[in-house]
């Protein structure tokens, strides 16, 4: 019986001694939520269908050109939908070129059916490939907003795919100040492009197409541009070919640098790829205009002089210092494969995180003593049992967050707060029962271990009834619900080892010293 | 120390009374949900803005209305915390809104206003913004939170009692969650994420009260075979009495230090929780056992598994 109660209080003191070690120092042990550390929680909903869009657009494009390479003419090749294409009139001779054709070049992610008229085809995205593509947006997505948010600077973010929904991106930035340059850094959809002027800048539209007799030519666009006068909002603009001549998949670097004239600018350097195709455009168009565009709209429109053979080249316009730092970062980190939408923006300012802390530290200590000095009035020196089995129940929780890397939330702290009252909970039951014992005239050993093991079957009912509760909470919850959960569930767990296992303990160091048979007296 | 010695009531006696109490309780509050147009949904499942202003004078909540009236939709402006320098502005999703796209473009509107509106210096300490798609997922996740935390309740319940307890206990449960929310609306509180938090935590923590008694019935049957079932149930609420005041007593000192202390963010479920500790304990000493006895004389077959099972422990 006494080696037996020494195992018990080695296994007690280990366990306290594990937990502390576990959590110690709390500051870094123990992560805080964006609700008590300040920042913003972002959730985003990933446009795939404009993923899908370009990709049938492409798709349409690319055959089209694969047709002509193959002599096959056909009267059209146009995207009719979000995950179709139509081609019309194919010529009966050449139909079986066509279809050989099509089976190179398309038939692995679009299924081919015959169309609404004679020598018309539907090609239709493959569901499958539509469904990769989707999740391919979101992956690339995610993975470009983590390049931008690591250059930003931010300690621990989260970019993580979200919800149910699968198009879902939650993005969570803690400490982070300012809060509308990271979203429009996020979100930013700049795109580089660098295409070959045909005519302009001209500043209306129907100058640009009247040799065109006002048509836009189907290899062609216009495309406004700036004036390139600081505080101007006056646009240009240009006749430009539809196909670029480098895009953002070409750039290795970019970086904020200052032009001739001392005006910031962005230099950017060409991977080896963007470097041949860029030293093959010039050379064969020396004397031409190059638009650069970013956004769509063109920032300048130099000459080129000779054949560009270096991977150094540089965007100027009228910008802002602040604008090429970003303007960099987001070429750098490559682009969006969609345009994002904000869904849901939770903003937490430091001072009001730092503030909730202390008030919850406050409340859950002066919770504590209330609940320690009405037990020591209530249940005399019992009390003492009960304050240290519900401080080694907050002990081994802090252990058990630390553990696990679980996020401390503010409803988190309120989860403290009832893992208090579920331990007084489960000590009061304990407690009366051993006094209902003690009533019926039983010695106090007796007493005890009548009161927990009759006792033991309801703390069981009670815990696992909470349990079903906190794990259905933390099922379907979100962030600090969850934090809720985390702390309500391993409190339940905690308590039934600190009121059951270790206020008997306590109980039987007290009996233990007492001679066997004078202990009918027992402080409760 | 002891307050009760020996407490002999007759709880049962007043099961009626207290039924109706509460059906009362409930049906007026219903009827105020339902002529205030639906529950009192934050912007957690509404969708919306909302815009925590701190300024540095003392403001008052008319000075900041007066600053937004241009504003569309329903704007509500609230004193936030007990010093009067921090102030709430709620809008409500506008109509026909498919994105979170317009709820900037509403926040910068109410931000734009409160600044140019002659009230000093001011900034901006917190912000929310649900999108319609997000706050429908989060009312889901809600409703799905709740009842399948019920369920599984019930289940398990049912495994370890006998049925008609499962459903006393449910149906005290889904007593103590209806007067909680008649509470919240008639106290002004909106059913934010918090508070659907502290309403499951009062799931747990009214099935934990009521399994004590029942715990406690389950014994008494086999120590008093030839009472009643009210007398045994009667007995069984009186034995756990003390344990289910003083348990509810601390629990509710424990919650007290957080209402008052935890600050104005955590108001709302520190409110839930003292209300659904006080119906609890309520709904545990009048409900549960009031319901288990009205079924079991129904439907009672003698002996139930569970009993069975007791007996050959």
């Amino acid at each position: 019986m006494h080696k037996n109660l020494r195992w018990k209080i080695l296994a007690i003191v280990v366990t306290t001694g594990v937990a502390v070690w576990a959590f110690m120092p709390p500051s870094e042990k123990i992560k805080l939520g964006l609700d008590l550390k300040g920042g913003v929680h972002l959730v985003y909903k990933v446009e795939t269908d404009e993923a899908i869009k370009v990709e049938t657009e492409t798709t349409a494009e690319q055959f089209n050109e694969a047709l002509k390479g193959a002599g096959v003419t056909v009267a059209s090749v146009r995207p009719t939908g979000l995950t179709e294409f139509l081609v019309e009139g194919v010529p009966p001779a050449n139909d079986q070129q066509f279809r050989q054709t099509a089976d190179q070049q398309v038939s692995l992610s679009f299924d081919r059916d015959s169309g609404p008229s004679g020598g018309s085809y539907v090609f239709r995205m493959k569901p499958n490939i539509e469904r990769n593509r989707r999740t391919e947006a979101v992956t690339q997505a995610i993975q470009t907003i983590d390049r931008r948010v690591n250059e930003l600077g931010v300690s621990e973010p989260t970019i993580a795919p979200y919800g149910t929904t699968g198009n879902q991106i939650v993005v969570q930035l803690p400490g982070v100040s300012d809060v509308a340059r990271a979203k429009s850094l996020i979100r930013s959809t700049s795109q580089l492009e660098i295409k070959l002027v045909e005519a302009g800048p001209v500043s209306d539209q129907q100058t640009l197409l009247q040799p065109y007799n006002g048509q836009v030519p189907p290899d062609m666009e216009v495309v406004p541009g700036v004036s390139g006068v600081a505080g101007d909002t006056t646009r240009l603009f240009y006749l430009v070919r539809r196909v670029s001549a480098i895009t953002g998949r070409d750039l290795r670097n970019a970086r904020p640098t200052i032009d001739e004239l001392n005006l910031p600018a962005v230099s950017f350097t060409l991977n080896s790829e963007g470097v041949s195709k860029f030293s093959r455009v010039t050379g064969e168009n020396v004397g031409r205009q190059l638009a650069i565009i970013l956004d769509g709209l063109v920032q300048s429109a130099p000459v080129i002089e000779s054949r560009i053979s270096q991977p150094e080249a540089r965007i100027t316009g009228s910008f802002t210092t602040q604008e090429v730092t970003d303007l960099s970062l987001i070429l750098r980190s490559g682009a969006l494969p969609a345009s994002l939408t904000l869904e849901e923006q939770r903003e937490v300012g430091p001072s009001l995180g730092a503030d909730s802390v202390r008030a919850g530290v406050t409340a859950s200590l002066v919770g504590l003593l209330l609940v320690t000095l009405f037990m020591l009035v209530y249940y005399k020196l019992a009390g003492i049992n009960a304050f240290v089995s519900i401080g080694l129940n907050l002990i081994i929780l802090l252990g058990f967050m630390a553990y696990l890397g679980a996020v401390m939330t503010l409803p988190g702290i309120a989860g403290f707060i009832l893992t208090i009252g579920m331990g007084v909970d489960s000590n009061v039951l304990i407690f009366e029962r051993i006094r209902e014992e003690l009533a019926t005239n039983k010695g106090a050993r007796q007493a005890v271990n009548a009161g927990f093991n009759r006792v033991f079957i309801t703390i069981v009912d009670t815990h696992v009834s909470s349990l079903i509760a906190a794990a259905f909470l933390f099922q379907f919850g979100t962030g600090p619900i969850r934090g809720f959960a985390t702390t309500l569930f391993f409190g339940l767990i905690a308590n039934v080892f600190t009121a059951v296992f270790v206020s008997r303990t306590l109980f039987e160091v007290i009996l233990s010293r007492r001679p066997a048979g004078s202990a009918q007296q027992l402080s409760i | 120390m002891r307050f009760i010695k020996e407490p002999n009531f007759n709880f049962i006696k007043w099961r009626w009374h207290a039924i109706v109490l509460s059906l009362v309780i409930i049906g007026a509050g219903i009827a105020t949900i339902v002529a205030r147009g639906g529950l009192p949904l934050g912007v957690d499942f509404s969708g919306g803005t909302l815009v925590l202003f701190e300024f540095a004078q003392p403001t008052p909540e008319d000075a900041v209305r007066n600053a937004l009236r241009n504003l569309s939709g329903d704007v509500v402006v609230q004193q936030y915390g007990q010093g009067n320098s921090q102030i709430m502005v709620r809008v409500p999703l506008p109509a026909g809104a498919e994105s979170g796209a317009t709820l900037e473009e509403q926040a910068n509107l109410i931000e734009t206003a409160v600044r140019t509106g002659n009230l000093g210096e001011v900034k901006v300490i917190s912000r929310d913004l649900v999108g319609p798609v997000i706050g429908e997922d989060l009312k889901q996740k809600g409703i799905w939170a709740t009842l399948t935390a019920l369920g599984g309740i019930l289940l398990y319940i049912g495994f370890r009692f006998r049925f008609s307890f499962a459903v006393g206990a449910i149906a005290a449960t889904m007593h103590d969650l209806l007067v909680t929310v008649v509470m919240l609306t008639w106290f002004g509180y909106d059913l934010s994420l918090n508070t659907i938090a502290a309403l499951l935590t009062i799931t747990g923590y009214s099935v934990n009260d009521t399994i004590v008694v029942f715990d406690r019935v389950r014994e008494n049957q086999r120590l008093m075979r030839k009472e009643s079932l009210e007398t045994i149930v009667n007995k069984s609420v009186n034995q756990t009495l003390a344990r289910t005041i003083i348990t509810a007593g601390t629990t509710f000192l424990a919650v007290v230090a957080l209402f008052l202390l935890g600050g104005e963010v955590l108001r709302g479920l520190s409110f839930t929780l003292l209300v659904g500790i006080v119906t609890g304990t309520y709904s545990t000493v009048f409900i549960a056992a009031a319901i288990a006895i009205i079924l079991s004389k129904r439907s009672a077959p003698p002996v139930t598994q569970a009993q069975a099972r007791a007996k050959r422990a």
